[in-house]
């Protein structure tokens, strides 16, 4: 048991990655997803994060000192581009959502399916 | 300079894009965008010229730092293959999105739509020349960033474009993430990020359940951009309702350059000699592969709409490149290029062709086409030639990429897939005949409002109606190129 609990932070990362990924699937509405969606991100930049860590190692500036030990930095920074990458996503997703709110009315994933299905039902109509 | 060219590729468009944003003025952006697509299709041909010529890989180091450490762009038979489709249909879209643009877009959004445009293109350029896995992952965000953007703009003429682009959004995210995580596993176990090395390191370690895992989550990712069967959803809603050059645009490139990424990871990292690829993959993709084709055939025969109708035909053609990959042979890997190769040809053709009525008409559908073949020729002849090609009829370029299929198929005694390959092919000329008989043997109904065209309307798609033509007649140099590019992921070198 005790191997299991000692990579606890892969329990925390799975935890928090499902929570996300089920928000974004379940949720019927758009702002829910998103919130879903970077909770599902944060996930991966954790996994990333933790994986760095090496242990007794302490932060990554050279000191002089042969025998002091790092933890690996690329990780982190692989994370700072993702992170980015991830606040433009965000950026974009809510920017779409306010658009949609403002021509359908409603960001509820079903009434906008049901608008659509109406909107296509009337473009088989008479030719234009 | 021409040391140069690989970074070339990437950085001219990217440079160009805010420069773009600040163009005002009648049609200076589209001008703008217009040199610069040309600007990169001449640099992929001369990187493919040397390529081909040499027959080595140019590797450039990025500010002069080696592999591992540092970030390398590799040109090899494969990526020199890719390069020309992407800018080619590229340069050829954006000089049909002159009319299309300004006909569907708000003259004050110009410029900011060129520039997501060049973006797209800049970041579907990145993901086929780095040599670095993470490296790809920026790529795909930056043009897939662009892509949610264009899809968006849509919503000037139809409001229904601004949920297809959250969709898409929700999903791309999702299968970019799922890349990420499985980038993240193979760090782990190997410490490093460029694709050859990877491969290298790959090879030394056992094959763990954390290697299984790593290959799942990238293939997956992968899928979901590539729209495979049972992952397309999100791409007949974002292809139908986006703006017609947009189309054009995604439709023949970005689902390609997906599927050249999953090729280079698949093969290129893992190796054919790695058991999830040769048991699990290989299985995986020609079973996903056959029931996409049947089930996009079939959804696009009872579809009424053009763009969905094409759209989903793509889930098809994406399928064929599926069991292409699938085979697990030189030869299938080959096939899987060339149709690659044609599928764009193809593609780009019919949406820049339903283009033309889409911008006259609002949306294209069995309806508005009615008789339009006597009032607009050029243009549904180009849309007739399309539809031969993805059929495969001989003297088309889809002749040559399902004759190449099904002969791999066959090779690797794959007898029923084969048949079945065959019979989806066939089953496509129902939509096409559809087509056919609305626009010819229907007469034009009464009130219904005059279509009209000229050269610079009907001209783009017919430059790609040539390449289909040409390549389907004098097809060895895309086949040859096509064999060396699958060549080099079974050849042992990395």
């Amino acid at each position: 048991m005790t191997s299991l609990f000692a990579q606890w932070n892969y329990f925390l990362v799975i935890i928090l990655m499902m929570l996300g990924f089920y928000a974004v699937i379940a949720r019927g509405n758009m702002v829910k997803k998103m919130v879903g969606l970077n909770i599902f991100q944060t996930s991966v930049f954790m996994l990333y994060i933790s994986m760095g860590k090496v242990s007794n190692g302490t932060a990554p500036i050279l000191t002089g000192d042969s025998s002091t030990v790092y933890s690996n930095p690329l990780p982190h920074v692989l994370i700072l581009t993702a992170i980015v990458v991830g606040v433009a996503t965000t950026a974009v997703g809510y920017a779409l959502i306010i658009r949609i709110q403002e021509s359908f009315g409603t960001i509820e994933d079903d009434e906008i399916i049901e608008l659509m299905d109406d909107a296509d039902a009337a473009s088989e109509g008479p030719a234009s | 300079m021409m040391q140069h060219l690989p970074i070339l590729q990437v950085i001219v468009p990217l440079l160009a894009a805010p420069l773009i944003a600040l163009l005002r003025g009648r049609e200076i952006a589209w001008l703008a965008t217009f040199i610069v697509t040309g600007v990169t299709f001449v640099i992929s041909l001369l990187l493919y010229h040397q390529v081909s010529e040499s027959g080595a890989r140019l590797v450039y180091e990025i500010g002069g730092w080696a592999a591992p450490l540092g970030i390398v762009y590799v040109i090899d038979a494969a990526s020199a293959l890719v390069l020309p489709i992407v800018t080619g249909i590229g340069f050829v879209v954006t000089l049909a999105a002159r009319h299309l643009v300004t006909a569907e877009i708000d003259q004050r959004d110009h410029p900011l739509f060129f520039t997501a445009w060049v973006l797209t293109i800049a970041g579907m350029l990145g993901q086929v020349t780095t040599g670095d896995a993470f490296n790809i992952f920026v790529f795909l965000e930056i043009s897939s960033l662009s892509a949610y953007a264009l899809v968006a703009m849509g919503a000037g003429r139809d409001r229904r474009a601004l949920p297809a682009a959250f969709n898409y959004l929700i999903l791309g995210t999702v299968g970019a993430t799922f890349y990420v995580i499985g980038l993240g596993l193979l760090y782990m176990l190997t410490g490093t990020l460029n694709l050859d090395d990877l491969a290298v390191r790959l090879a030394d370690i056992e094959q763990t359940r954390a290697a299984y895992m790593a290959m799942a989550f990238i293939a997956l990712g992968l899928f979901l951009k590539m729209a495979l069967f049972p992952l397309h959803f999100w791409l007949v809603p974002a292809y139908s309702y986006a703006p017609s050059a947009v189309s054009a645009l995604m439709a023949a490139t970005a689902t390609k350059v997906s599927v050249y990424v999953l090729v280079r990871l698949m093969f290129g990292v893992f190796g054919i000699g790695f058991v999830g690829i040769s048991d699990g993959l290989g299985t995986v993709l020609l079973t996903l592969g056959i029931i996409g084709a049947f089930v996009g055939t079939l959804a696009a025969i009872v579809e009424t709409d053009l763009k969905k109708l094409f759209a989903q035909s793509s889930i098809a053609q994406l399928g064929y490149m599926a069991i292409g990959i699938g085979i697990m042979t030189p030869a299938g890997l080959a096939a899987a290029f060339i149709h690659l190769f044609n599928h764009a040809l193809m593609k780009g053709t019919l949406f820049l062709a339903i283009g033309v009525i889409g911008a006259q008409t609002g949306r294209a559908t069995m309806r508005s086409i009615e008789g339009a073949g006597r009032q607009i020729p050029m243009t549904m002849t180009a849309i007739l030639f399309g539809g031969l090609a993805l059929i495969g009829v001989p003297l088309t370029a889809g002749f040559i990429s399902k004759l190449y299929l099904i002969r791999a198929l066959l090779e690797s005694d794959l007898w029923i897939l084969a048949g079945l390959t065959f019979v989806s092919s066939a089953l496509a000329l129902a939509y096409v005949w559809k087509i056919v008989e609305a626009a010819w043997l229907k007469p034009r109904p009464e009130g219904a409002p005059d279509l009209h065209e000229t050269a610079i309307m009907w001209l783009p798609a017919w430059l790609l109606v040539i390449a289909t033509i040409g390549f389907g007649i004098f097809a060895s140099p895309l086949i040859n190129g096509a064999v060396q590019a699958a060549a080099i992921f079974f050849g042992g070198q990395s």
